[in-house]
């Protein structure tokens, strides 16, 4: 499996992380060599398995559908980088 | 420096029982040790007014009668696990500055019974590594060197400020956590017991997530028998961890006896394909001792354990890409500067640029690129197939066997810097551990022997889900056959 430059491009999009032009063609080398090293999985003969979904087979546990936690918004927001009058400033979203 | 940082926790919780100590002298003898030890770079957060707080809080419960597996024994804590009002970044530039508003379930177990919590440890960021020099902090260098050679070492990864730590005597036993092997190797590395629980054993609750099907906290320390009492003391159901187990937690060193007669211990042969002819000894040497504890060493088949590795970097990184998604800028930790114009998007882009380090980015964009359109079925499904396949591997293994043992890793420690730029190298250290992640097992590493260079060497015992019991019993008979005993020269102090 290679990956070329767009590609890369493409996964740091996905990702979310920002990769500078200059860098692209490094980072596709790197995704190439760990994904050509995980192609080896393609000869495993997997026909009929049922994909792991629980590790430990028990059932998810069910609980009353009641507020637990809460009302301790500056407790939230106190590791936040930018706070204002309780909420979480970004960027302008919406033109 | 005073001789009680270098106690065990059974050692030191019969001097407080007798009276011989106090958590105090046992907290200062561990601070001082760490403030010596700055070249290790093991801790790399230390609150000693905290952590004197809570050893004063330890002797007046004692003085008022009470008594307690780990009441009053000063321990370090890895940097995954959220401490109150204690800085914690898994190691992190993007976790710069964060300070929990709440406390770990694992490390609130631990407090409220009386141990000193004296700091956090160096890891890998977000436990991603096997060397610990992935880290914001600076690389972990490890107390053991080779025999007349002064080149750092790594302690292992990620849990590998936890392991220098414990081996050089800077603290009685801490916590790591293990999602591909991050506390069985850097045990291995350091000549230290490290335990991987059944996954569901141990709350996982307040513990920076990397991978959530694989990740489990657990102890690391100087003894077996250590290992039983800090593992009794975290473990547990929580309803906060929905895949925590709602069972009992037995009595983990009332089961220690070592008594190995009537037990069979199964060596996989494909583990020991490749294998470098000291670890092939050493492994020979391990089962030779079970042999001569009463036990029957049988040969066993786990046939898909080549598919395990790759397996597992597909599934932990999808994970990552996801569990690491809520690392955005926005409501905690380091957010880049803007430029005019720049957009929400632009904020995430450079926020997660410029927080995650080099290796912590490549797992993202891999996890991403697996689960993406039209390539999740080839990849991320394939490996939850393939997961399925490694346990059912085990679960006809532990049909014939009631434990397994295995080399830890392919190596001893090897000098810092070794594996920069392989990534796939560094995978590699892996390939012994990560099979029991996949299927949920316990397993722990026990120091058996040292290696040419004078390094430590450790072996694998695997046990059954919910068996940490037994397995630890196993574990046991080995460590007192094994008689390992070697402690690092102290250059660092």
């Amino acid at each position: 499996m290679s990956i070329d430059t767009d590609t890369a491009r493409r996964i740091a999009g996905l990702a979310r992380i920002r990769v500078e032009e200059a860098d692209l063609p490094g980072l596709a080398g790197e995704l190439s060599q760990i994904l050509g090293w995980v192609e080896q999985l393609q000869a495993v003969d997997v026909s009929g398995v049922e994909p792991m979904t629980s590790v430990t087979p028990m059932a998810l546990p069910m609980r009353e559908d009641t507020v637990t936690s809460g009302d301790m918004r500056d407790k939230v927001m106190a590791n936040a980088p930018d706070a204002r009058e309780g909420f979480f400033a970004v960027p302008k979203v919406v033109e | 420096m005073s001789e009680l940082a270098t106690l065990t926790l059974a050692e030191a919780r019969e001097k407080l029982r007798a009276g011989e100590t106090t958590a105090r002298a046992l907290t200062e003898a561990c601070l001082a040790a760490i403030e010596g030890a700055a070249a290790l770079n093991a801790f790399v957060r230390v609150d000693p007014e905290r952590a004197l707080a809570a050893a004063d809080a330890a002797d007046a419960r004692r003085a008022a009668g009470e008594d307690g597996p780990v009441l009053g024994l000063p321990i370090g804590i890895k940097d995954v696990y959220c401490t109150e009002g204690l800085g914690t970044q898994s190691a992190s530039r993007i976790l710069e500055d964060f300070v929990p508003p709440y406390e770990s379930t694992v490390t609130m177990k631990l407090r409220e019974a009386g141990a000193v919590a004296l700091g956090k440890c160096n890891m890998d960021e977000f436990a991603m590594g096997s060397t610990t020099e992935h880290s914001v902090y600076g690389a972990t260098v490890s107390p053991w060197r080779r025999a007349g050679d002064t080149a750092p070492l790594t302690a292992g990864g990620s849990s590998g400020g936890s392991a220098a730590a414990v081996a050089a005597d800077l603290c009685l036993a801490a916590l790591g956590s293990d999602t591909g092997g991050s506390i069985r190797q850097p045990a291995a590395f350091t000549g230290t017991v490290g335990i991987k629980p059944t996954y569901g054993r141990c709350s996982r609750w307040g513990m920076v997530a990397y991978a959530s099907s694989l990740d489990q906290a657990g102890p690391m320390t100087k003894t077996v028998r250590d290992a039983a009492i800090l593992l009794g003391a975290i473990a547990g159901h929580d309803p906060k961890d929905s895949t925590s187990a709602p069972r009992e937690v037995p009595d983990f060193e009332a089961a220690l006896k070592g008594d190995m007669r009537g037990r069979r211990i199964g060596l996989p042969k494909e583990y020991g394909a490749d294998l470098p002819d000291e670890i092939a000894a050493l492994w020979d040497r391990g089962a030779e001792m079970l042999r001569d504890a009463g036990a029957e060493v049988v040969e066993i088949s786990l046939p898909n354990t080549p598919h395990a590795l790759p397996a597992y970097y597909i599934i932990a990184t999808a994970e990552a890409s996801s569990n690491l998604a809520r690392y955005d800028g926005v409501r905690y930790g380091r957010r880049a500067s803007l430029g005019q114009g720049d957009g929400i998007v632009d904020l995430y882009e450079k926020s997660r640029a410029e927080g995650f380090g080099r290796e912590v980015q490549r797992r993202v964009m891999i996890g991403a690129y697996v689960l993406s359109a039209g390539y999740y079925d080839a990849y991320y499904l394939r490996a939850q197939k393939i997961r399925s396949l490694v346990r059912a591997d085990f679960e006809a293994a532990f049909g014939q066997v009631d434990a397994i043992l295995t080399p830890v890793t392919p190596s001893a420690a090897f000098p810092l810097g070794e594996m920069e730029g392989d990534p796939v190298k560094m995978y590699l250290q892996d390939v012994f551990s990560v099979t029991l992640n996949l299927a949920g097992l316990p397993g722990i590493s026990v120091p058996v022997g040292l290696s040419g260079e004078g390094l430590p060497l450790g072996l694998q015992l695997i046990g059954r889900p919910w068996g940490e019991a037994e397995l630890l019993d196993t574990a046991f008979a080995l460590e007192r056959a094994a008689g390992f005993g070697h402690k690092p020269e102290s250059w660092w102090r």
